[in-house]
């Protein structure tokens, strides 16, 4: 952590010579940037922290949203059936972002009014998750329901934001923020959106991309079971064999 | 000290895992079971998802059961005749338990059936279990106690297709051991356990071998049966995750040493006795979080990336 301070006042002060000297040329109201552009899932991965950092030259707001790539959930709900709990209705929502994370300068609600906040899709509640087509019918309310739960399931697992993170200003010019990643992160692109919020409106929106991806043995063992599963399988099968058979030639001399 | 399970998509403490290994091994060894029905609702507990845990579980029966057959056979306690039946039915069982398996994934109840499973089963076979432990204990308490008829003809010995085992020294019907084998594949890859706690009373009582024999040879097929299911998981749902599997053999086989060397010190009744007790007490946590209203209704899965 402390390295990554340290590392981020150094990127800051560069970048705070860079927008000076930028200045002069042709003002460009919001720069950002992150410590690092991938998250690399190691066999010893617990979790990430990645510093967004940026400098801003007009005075506003600044707001931070990370989101992961789109998947398809289902939500389920549980009904007592004969006393016992069971999962009786579904509903599916086509493209959640699997990881989402907010961070702001203020509180959301005082930077924004709730239609620019859904608009631009700021805040884990705000996050415009459609229920799929087909199935059976459901009313409206229920759609709602069942999207709020997929949030708080979502937010119980750490991968949605609870509450927003803080965006830290300096001077008026500087701002910056940490993001955290959980470790039970999925892979891919991931984006990260810095908005400049003034009066309630949004100025200047920057979009930056982070790729998450397992590497090491971890990501071979995946690669392996997905595209040669049959083998991965017989392989599978060979360790135990040959585990159990070293088990029994040790022990017997015990 | 963390890992990263590459299929779970988790990070476990290595620690946690080896000791759960080993205590799940001690009482293996200790009791003479796989330790499946124990292992897959721990790795529940801890955050693997079930399907994970019951295919991963499957892959490191075959190792602990290897190891176990190897043990019996150099003491002359495997009936290959009948391992070889009962796994026939086993191939049949697992590979339609595989199928089963997918099915009510995809309709979304696949937890509910493991737990329903593991509670029906566990409580059936842990109570009589109880029973007859304490009525054992009682009656050595009486001392001499009855001897139990050695053979009695029920319905059973009127199935055709008859086979002589040598080794057991019976003579029953092919059907029988073919149909138990068929059905302790079924569970064995819906639970994701050997089967051996189902098994061994089914041979003991329903066939009516010697006990001795019986651990060995259903140990035997156990292995079959559970490589089985491993390899179908592995290419229809593709759950098997090979670091977990390792980390929690290294443990359940030494833990499974320790076991057996206190099993010694103990009389078969206390141990069966034990053994019912745990086998109950898992079945009673298990009903209860069935019953129970569960924190939040609704649950969350993804059904594909994005």
């Amino acid at each position: 952590m402390n390295r990554l301070t340290k590392l981020s006042m150094l990127l800051l002060a560069a970048l705070a010579l860079n927008c000076e000297a930028a200045g002069k040329a042709n003002a460009q109201d919001l720069i950002a940037d992150l410590s690092s552009h991938r998250v690399d899932i190691t066999t010893g991965f617990t979790g990430a922290d990645l510093l967004l950092f940026g400098s801003v030259d007009d005075d506003g707001d600044i707001v931070v949203t990370v989101s992961g790539p789109r998947e398809s959930v289902t939500v389920r709900r549980k009904e007592r059936v004969a006393g016992i709990w069971m999962n009786t209705r579904s509903m599916q929502f086509n493209s959640a972002p699997n990881f989402y994370a907010v961070a702001a300068s203020r509180p959301l609600e005082e930077i924004a009014p709730l239609e620019v906040l859904e608009r631009q899709q700021i805040g884990a509640s705000h996050l415009r998750l459609r229920a799929a087509a087909g199935g059976k019918k459901l009313l409206p309310e229920d759609e709602n329901t069942f999207r709020t739960a997929l949030v708080r399931r979502k937010q119980a697992q750490g991968l949605y934001a609870s509450e927003p993170g803080r965006v830290t200003i300096i001077a008026g010019k500087l701002f910056r923020t940490q993001v955290h990643f959980p470790a039970n992160l999925a892979t891919g692109t991931y984006t990260a959106v810095v908005y400049l919020i003034r009066g309630g409106r949004v100025v200047h929106a920057q979009t930056t991309p982070l790729l998450v991806e397992k590497v090491g043995v971890g990501a071979e063992v995946y690669t392996f079971a997905h595209e040669r599963s049959a083998i991965y399988g017989l392989v599978a099968i060979l360790i135990a064999v040959a585990a159990g058979w070293l088990a029994a030639a040790v022990f017997r001399k015990v | 000290m963390y890992i990263y399970l590459p299929i779970a998509e988790m990070s476990v403490n290595v620690l946690t895992i080896l000791a759960m290994g080993g205590a799940v091994g001690f009482l293996s060894g200790l009791f003479g079971v796989g330790g499946g029905f124990l292992m897959t609702p721990i790795l529940i507990f801890i955050g693997v998802p079930a399907p994970v845990a019951v295919s991963t579980g499957a892959n490191q029966i075959v190792a602990s059961s290897i190891s176990g057959v190897i043990a019996h056979w150099r003491r002359g306690n495997l009936d290959f005749t009948m391992g070889f039946v009962l796994l026939a039915g086993g191939i049949v069982g697992s590979t339609l338990g595989v199928l089963l398996f997918k099915f009510l994934e995809s309709l979304g109840q696949i937890d509910l059936v493991i737990k329903l499973c593991y509670v029906v089963f566990l409580g059936v076979i842990g109570g009589l279990m109880l029973l007859e432990s304490v009525r054992t204990i009682l009656q050595v308490r009486q001392s001499g106690g009855r001897r139990r008829k050695l053979h009695q003809h029920t319905w059973m010995h009127g199935l055709p297709f008859k086979i002589r085992f040598r080794k057991s020294k019976l003579y029953i019907s092919a059907l029988l051991p073919l149909g138990i084998g068929c059905f302790v594949g079924i569970l064995s890859a819906i639970m994701g356990v050997g089967g051996g706690f189902i098994m061994v009373p089914a041979m003991i009582y329903m066939l009516g071998m010697r006990t001795s024999m019986v651990v060995g040879t259903s140990l035997l097929q156990i292995i079959f049966v559970t490589a089985n299911v491993t390899f179908l998981q592995a290419i229809s749902t593709q759950t098997v995750d090979v670091v977990l599997a390792i980390l929690l053999l290294v443990g359940a086989v030494v833990g499974a040493q320790f076991g057996s060397q206190f099993a010694v010190k103990l009389k078969g009744e206390q141990l069966r006795g034990l053994l019912a007790l745990m086998v109950v007490a898992v079945c009673l946590k298990l009903a209860f979080d069935l019953v129970v209203t569960p924190d939040d209704l609704y649950s969350i899965v993804v059904s594909q990336g994005g």
